[in-house]
C-alpha cells in the first residue's frame, strides 16, 4: 500500500487552500527562488549533462539526479538549463525538499496529477507536460533504485 | 544583427515596435503594455514595468466551451486593465510571442485594432536585461465598448477548413516536421496535446512557425527572407485566401501575424480549432 509521502502530503493540503492565482505563483516563485539548494553539485554532475537524466518534454532543459542516503531511500537533485523555466525550478525544489528520503514506493508512485494540484487547472498543457516529465524521472530514479535493492 | 524595424521592407512595419520603443513609452498613458505568456509564473516573477498580464487560460477563454469570451467579459477585461478604444495596446511575452501574437489576434475579433508586438518578446527583453519589475500596476477602470465578436474575417471554423479544402484552397501548417507528416500525434514537448489521427490537411504547406524568427533574439527575420520562405519556397501569394493552423491556434497565429502584417497578405484566417479539432473528426480527409 503506498500513498503520497508525508511532506508532500503537507504541502499539495497548503496549496488546496490557495485560491487566488497571484498567491499561487508567489509561493511557487519563492520555492524556484530557492532552487540553489536542490542544485546537483559538481561531484555528481556537470554540464553538458548525460541526456538520461534529461525529463522528457521539458522544455526548459530540467535535468535529475538521485543519490544514495544512508537508509537507502534517495536525494533527488536537479538542474534547469533555461534562465526562464521558473516552474521547472519551483518543482525542482517541491520533489527535491519532499520526496528525498521518502519510501521509494512512494516515490514511485507519486502521481502526474501534483502538477495540476501544484500549479493550477489552468495550466497550459505544454507546460503541464513538461512538468511531468521531471517527475516521471524522480519516478524513474525510485523504480530504478527499488528493482536494485530487489532480492 | 538584428536590422531596425523600417529596413526589414515589411508590408505594414508600424506592427511591430522594438524593445527600444517600449522602454521610452513606458509612462505614455496612450499606451497600454500587455504580458501574454505560457508559463504562468513569469509576470509575477517580473514584468515591463506598468505593464499588465493577459493570462490565456482565464482572460481570453471561455472556462466552459472551447471558445473565446463573450463582448461583455472583453469589454470587462479592457476596464480593469485601463484600456479605451484608443489605446496603443503592445504585446509582448515568452515562447517568441506566441501567446503575444494569440492574445492580439482575440483583441482584433472584438474590434480592438490599435495593436502592436514588442519584437523578440520577453526574451529580447531580458537578453538587453532591461529592468523587470514585481510590481502589479492598477489603471483606474475605463469605459469600454467593444462590438460583438467577428468571427467571420481571421477566424475559421472547421466546416469552412472543409470547404477550403474542398476547393483546393492553401493552407499553411506551422506545426513541427513530424506532426506534419504524422510520424508524431503532437508536438515533441506537448505529449497531451494529441489527436486520434495523425498527418496533415489535404493541401497544407508545411512552413513551421519558427521558420519565421531568428534563433539568436526572437526578433522576425526581414521581409525578404520570410517572402523567400512562403513565397519561392512554398508558392503562396497574397491575394490567396489562406488558412493556418498548428494544434490549438497559438503558433498559427504567430504566423497569421507574419502573413497579415509583416507579409500584407489581406486574406489569412486562423484556425484556431486547428489539429486537436481536425485530428479528432470523424470522416474528415487527411493526408500523410
Amino acid at each position: 500500500m503506498t500513498s503520497i509521502p508525508e511532506g508532500l502530503a503537507e504541502l499539495l493540503a497548503d496549496f488546496a487552500t490557495i485560491s487566488d492565482r497571484t498567491e499561487r505563483a508567489e509561493l511557487l516563485i519563492e520555492m524556484a527562488d530557492r532552487f540553489p539548494e536542490v542544485k546537483v553539485a559538481p561531484a555528481v554532475a556537470v554540464p553538458p549533462y548525460d541526456d538520461r537524466h534529461r525529463a522528457p518534454a521539458c522544455e526548459s532543459e530540467a535535468y535529475v539526479w538521485a543519490t544514495d542516503r544512508p537508509d537507502e531511500t534517495l536525494t533527488y537533485r536537479f538542474d534547469v538549463l533555461n534562465p526562464q523555466g521558473l516552474s521547472a525550478k519551483a518543482l525542482a525544489v517541491i520533489a527535491g525538499e519532499t520526496l528525498s528520503g521518502a519510501p521509494l514506493e512512494q516515490v514511485a508512485a507519486v502521481p502526474d496529477d501534483i502538477v495540476f494540484q501544484l500549479f493550477g487547472r489552468e495550466l497550459t498543457m505544454g507546460k503541464g507536460a513538461g512538468l511531468m516529465g521531471i517527475l516521471s524521472l524522480v519516478r524513474a530514479e525510485a523504480k530504478r533504485r527499488l528493482a536494485a535493492q530487489a532480492p | 544583427m538584428t536590422t531596425p524595424i523600417d529596413a526589414r521592407g515589411y508590408a505594414h512595419p508600424s506592427a511591430l515596435v522594438s524593445t527600444d520603443w517600449v522602454a521610452a513609452h513606458l509612462n505614455d498613458p496612450g499606451v497600454r503594455i500587455v504580458e501574454s505568456n505560457e508559463d504562468p509564473l513569469l509576470y509575477t516573477a517580473g514584468h515591463i514595468l506598468g505593464a499588465v498580464q493577459v493570462d490565456w487560460a482565464r482572460d481570453l477563454n471561455d472556462p466552459l466551451r472551447r471558445d473565446y469570451l463573450q463582448r461583455g467579459e472583453f469589454e470587462a477585461l479592457m476596464s480593469r486593465s485601463g484600456i479605451t478604444p484608443e489605446t496603443l495596446v503592445v504585446f509582448y511575452g515568452d515562447k517568441n510571442n506566441w501567446w503575444a501574437a494569440y492574445a492580439l489576434w482575440v483583441f482584433l475579433l472584438f474590434g480592438h485594432s490599435n495593436v502592436k508586438i514588442m519584437d523578440g518578446g520577453r526574451a529580447k527583453w531580458e537578453l538587453e536585461a532591461r529592468p523587470l519589475t514585481r510590481e502589479v500596476p492598477h489603471y483606474p477602470a475605463t469605459a469600454y465598448t467593444a462590438h460583438d465578436r467577428d468571427d467571420r474575417t481571421i477566424r475559421a471554423f472547421r466546416d469552412q477548413v472543409l470547404t477550403h479544402v474542398e476547393a483546393g484552397l492553401p493552407l499553411v501548417d506551422v506545426r513541427s516536421p513530424g506532426e506534419f507528416t504524422g510520424e508524431k500525434l503532437h508536438m515533441p514537448e506537448y505529449p497531451q496535446e494529441g489527436a486520434l489521427r495523425g498527418g496533415h490537411i489535404p493541401g497544407a504547406q508545411s512552413v513551421p512557425w519558427s521558420r519565421a524568427v531568428n534563433t539568436e533574439d526572437g526578433t522576425f527575420k526581414p521581409a525578404d527572407e520570410l517572402r523567400a520562405i512562403y513565397e519561392g519556397e512554398k508558392g503562396l501569394a497574397a491575394e490567396q485566401d489562406i488558412i493556418a493552423y498548428c494544434r490549438i491556434g497559438e503558433r498559427s497565429s504567430h504566423t497569421w501575424f507574419v502573413l497579415t502584417y509583416l507579409l500584407g497578405y489581406p486574406h489569412v484566417r486562423n484556425y484556431d480549432g486547428s489539429w486537436t479539432e481536425w485530428g479528432n473528426l470523424v470522416g474528415v480527409p487527411i493526408e500523410k
